[in-house]
């Protein structure tokens, strides 16, 4: 008995000790400040070293944590039992969450540089005037090739997806939005499509697609790609330039059928315990040089103006990543869909992954 | 036995410890490779590892997932060892089924059950997903196993010591102190280490039920392992082992301790038959 | 021991059995009759029961579960048999038992490694004149691993069972003239089968729901019913689907354990 209580005793003491551990190595790194800022953000989806820079010039200490679609994010907001003062959502996701009351309007007072956004970026149908949401990056969803593998004339459209001699080969980015949207926009039909018959015919489609599919992942993408695990891949453009960064073999196209336009907003969810440190971090970001910064480094399009500037030639007159207003006009943004309709895609969608 | 028979037998036993060993072997060789991927060897290095050590968020992260095994493990130890006496003591048959059958229930649901409906429960229960979330639910399934490990012992116990004891005066603090426990010890402290390694091993109920920026290494490695290869992950790896292999080793000499001793007791007790198997 | 004292013991046990037992057991029940918006209704399983989707998926989880299972049980049983038959067994067996110290997710993450195009398989494929093949992502693949992570559980308990077997069973059935091969069929192998039943039990259920797998080996291309409740819980926030699943999956698992139902031996982990 005794023994067994002193070993108790250990390792009660054992984990004192780990505590204490872990307890110093978060309070080493950065600034002092006992005032956290919890962000919630997508996997690699910001330059760590901003993140550094944040909290020596703010004071506040950054707890940072990710996530791998807007679905998880929300379920976890949602869920209640987290308090992330700022997160970075969708348009499509923004749209719901603001339905729901899960988001913080913005106090535009407290708010400077939302000048430096192009105007093309705010005021969006999603979140009129900016009231909840401000912007953070753009992108597209598109087709990365491997100029190895497959010849430059094979990839310019969706339609080229079906091409037989891609059996097995194809990557898919793992959303159902994204998949039942190709199948859409191959027949012209809208990527917010809630018409059964046009759902239906889309899937009769991709049923087609589906041998061609290698694997429907998200962040491993990148480094298949890389490695030149598939020569084909569909992705967002941010995923595309970091991988052609990489791998020069590898090259980025906009699907002539037209695809997905996105944003990406920051917001205040409604479980922020410390708004003032999400101003501060929304301030911060919206500097033209740590914009700048963090555009270089994640590959996404910046939406700010000032930063573009910064930004080298080469990159922003790239038009698979800043398209031309010509081609802007053929994406399409994504709208929230209501739950039914959400369902209706996520069913088809899981059956598309059974399919062989 | 039949000496060629032996042979065929050892044969087929290296080919399977070949097969489990090659992805854990595997992983370890390319921790030492220069080039950062797993496809080539180009030469040794160490900078993994150092990479590693300068890694204070896996540190980090390590430490919390140390500092849950080693707690939850410990209440659920007492928690669960205090149940097993209690469902010893049960006089009816039924009871005592019927609640073992529940502990059951929790020791062969799928992980995914038990984290879906853990998070079920901490969502209407508004309770914050994070460290606490983490722990409580690793005591949950943790509790099963420890009741499992001790169980048996009990019912080895020699219950007329128990009788023997009360005759002599002992009050039940005392019987339970000096009599029962000690008997159970080596499943007790078997349950604890079952426990443990549950505990360290979790990835699916951890990953339903955590949140807040805490995390365990099971979830950390399987969202570093879809952004890439990372020989980081590799290093991690060939520390975990030698930490298992330290462990196991350490177990395996306390047992043999043990049984070399149960041994001598058992040219003394006839009665005591368990294990008369010598090899 | 008075019975005023079990109770006292019991009490956090109790507490634990309703707080993590029952709660969470009726919670998933009353959730599976939520519908999308909110309201009580059997939509659920009505969907569930006629969507060819659910009932494929359903149907192909049953069946890798099953395919699993054989091979984890016609890799494991000879070795349990051989390593009671060798000296300085529970080394061996230690040793066997010890990968499974090793995080599942490090294992899974090992084989990424070498089932990739350029990995070390294919390297030994190219290597021998065979070519590159396309390994990972494919259903053999999520079979080899599956297979490899679960071998160690199904090992245990048969191993177990045959070590519980009394020797003077075995020279008995040598003194009364039969050979190795007869002694193992009409005594080892009979009384060997509750390690089996229970090996199968900890291998077949576990393998209805591993999810992580299916995304990190199988591409999301090998849909389990683990995996369509992980999605529903956390991706696609349908929780009453998720529940529905996890009702059918629990039901699967009573089958199970009644089929194989007998004296159980060995639990999941060593």
């Amino acid at each position: 008995m005794k023994q067994l209580i002193q070993l108790a005793f250990a390792v009660l003491g054992i984990s004192g000790v780990l505590y204490l551990g872990s307890f110093f190595i978060e309070h080493s790194q950065g600034a002092s400040g006992t005032d956290t800022l919890n962000i919630f953000n997508w996997g690699d989806y910001i330059d760590p070293e901003l993140l550094e820079q944040f909290e020596e010039e703010s004071g506040y200490r950054v707890v940072y944590e990710t996530f791998d679609s807007n679905e998880s994010m929300y379920t976890k907001v949602q869920q209640g039992g987290t308090a992330y003062d700022l997160t970075i959502p969708s348009e499509y996701m923004i749209e719901r969450m603001i339905e729901e009351d899960l988001v913080l309007p913005m106090d535009h007072s407290k708010i400077t540089g939302l000048d430096n956004i192009d105007s093309e970026f705010l005021d969006q149908p999603f979140d009129p005037d900016n009231q909840y949401s401000i912007p953070y990056f753009w992108g597209t969803l598109g087709i990365v090739y491997n100029d190895q593998m497959v010849n430059e004339e094979d990839i310019t459209s969706w339609g080229d997806l079906w091409n037989p001699e891609f059996k097995e080969s194809i990557l898919f980015i793992d959303g159902a939005r994204e998949v039942i949207g190709i199948g859409l926009q191959t027949q012209g039909y809208s990527l917010n499509s809630k018409n059964d018959e046009e759902l239906n015919e889309a899937f009769e489609l991709l049923r087609g697609l589906a041998p061609n599919a290698k694997a429907l992942v998200a962040d491993e993408i990148k480094m298949y790609m890389i490695q030149e695990e598939a020569p084909v891949a569909v992705t967002f453009s941010g995923e595309a330039a970091d991988m052609m960064w990489e791998n020069e073999s590898l090259h980025y196209i906009l699907p002539e059928e037209g695809s997905n336009l996105w944003f990406d907003n920051m917001v205040i969810p409604k479980t922020a315990q410390n708004t003032e440190a999400a101003y501060a971090f929304i301030n911060f970001m919206l500097q033209p040089e740590v914009a700048a910064q963090n555009a270089d480094y994640i590959g996404y399009s910046t939406p700010n103006k000032a930063a573009m500037d910064l930004l080298p030639e080469e990159t922003t007159e790239d038009e698979q990543f800043y398209p031309s207003a010509e081609t802007v006009g053929k994406l399409e943004v994504y709208e929230d869909l209501g739950p039914e309709y959400i369902e209706k895609y996520n069913d088809l969608f899981l059956e598309f992954k059974m399919l062989r | 036995m039949i000496k060629s028979k032996f042979s065929w037998a050892n044969l087929y036993l290296i080919f399977i410890f070949v097969l489990l060993y090659v992805p854990i072997l595997y992983l370890i060789f390319y921790s030492f490779n220069q080039a950062g991927t797993m496809n080539e060897f180009t030469g040794f290095t160490t900078e993994h590892y150092e990479a590693l050590a300068g890694d204070t968020r896996l540190i980090r992260i390590a430490l919390d997932t140390f500092r849950v095994a080693l707690v939850s493990s410990l209440l659920a130890t007492v928690i669960g060892t205090l149940g097993a006496i209690g469902i010893f003591f049960v006089r009816q048959r039924r009871t005592q089924s019927t609640i073992l059958g529940l502990n059951n229930v929790l020791l062969v649901s799928p992980d995914v059950i038990i984290g879906a409906s853990f998070l079920l429960l901490f969502t209407m229960a508004g309770f914050r997903l994070g460290f606490y979330s983490v722990l409580f639910s690793h005591i949950a399934f943790s509790i099963p196993i420890v009741v499992l490990m001790v169980l048996p012992k009990l019912q080895e116990m020699n219950t007329n010591m128990i009788t023997a004891a009360k005759d002599l005066g002992a009050n039940n603090w005392q019987v339970l102190k000096s009599v029962i426990i000690p008997s159970i010890k080596p499943g007790i402290l078997a349950g604890y280490f079952m426990a443990f390694t549950y505990s360290i091993d979790d990835f699916a109920v951890t990953f339903f039920v955590t949140g807040n920026g805490f995390a365990t290494l099971s979830v950390e490695i399987y969202s570093r392992a879809r952004q890439g290869i990372s020989l980081e992950i590799n290093a991690l790896s060939t520390i975990l082992f030698i930490v298992a292999l330290g462990l196991v080793s350490g177990y395996y000499f306390v047992q043999q301790q043990q049984r070399n001793r149960k041994r001598k007791l058992t040219d003394v007790d006839p009665t005591n038959h368990q294990k008369a198997v010598t090899p | 021991m008075t019975s005023k004292q079990n109770k006292w013991l019991f009490f956090p046990y109790f507490i634990w059995i309703g707080l993590f037992v029952f709660i969470p057991i009726g919670l998933l029940i009353y959730q599976s009759f939520i519908g999308l918006n909110g309201t009580f209704t059997i939509s659920n399983f009505v969907t569930y029961f006629t969507s060819t989707t659910y009932l494929k998926m359903t149907a192909q989880s049953f069946l890798y579960a099953f395919i699993i299972t054989l091979i984890t049980l016609c890799i494991s049983y000879p070795t349990a048999y051989f390593l009671t038959q060798t000296r300085r067994k529970d080394l061996w067996m230690l040793l066997l038992i010890l990968p499974t110290w090793i995080n599942v997710l490090l294992k899974a993450y090992a084989f990424i490694g070498l089932l990739s195009q350029q990995g070390s398989v294919n390297s030994f494929f190219d290597w021998i004149g065979v070519g590159r093949q396309q390994l990972l992502f494919t259903n053999a693949s999520f079979l080899l691993v599956a297979t490899y992570i679960e071998i160690p559980f199904m090992l245990l308990p048969i191993y177990n069972a045959i070590e519980e077997i009394h020797p003077s069973v075995i020279h008995a059935s040598r003194d009364l003239g039969a050979n190795t091969w007869e002694t193992f069929k009409n005594v080892i192998f009979p009384l060997s089968l509750s390690g089996v039943r229970s090996g199968i039990q900890v291998v077949f259920i576990p393998s209805l729901s591993l999810f992580m797998l299916t995304r990190l080996i199988g591409g999301n291309r090998v849909i389990t019913l683990g995996t369509a409740i992980e999605q529903h819980f956390l991706v696609t926030q349908n929780w009453g689907m998720g529940s529905t699943i996890g009702i059918v999956l629990i039901v699967l698992m009573i089958l199970t354990m009644v089929l194989t139902s007998g004296r159980k031996k060995g639990v999941r982990k060593l």
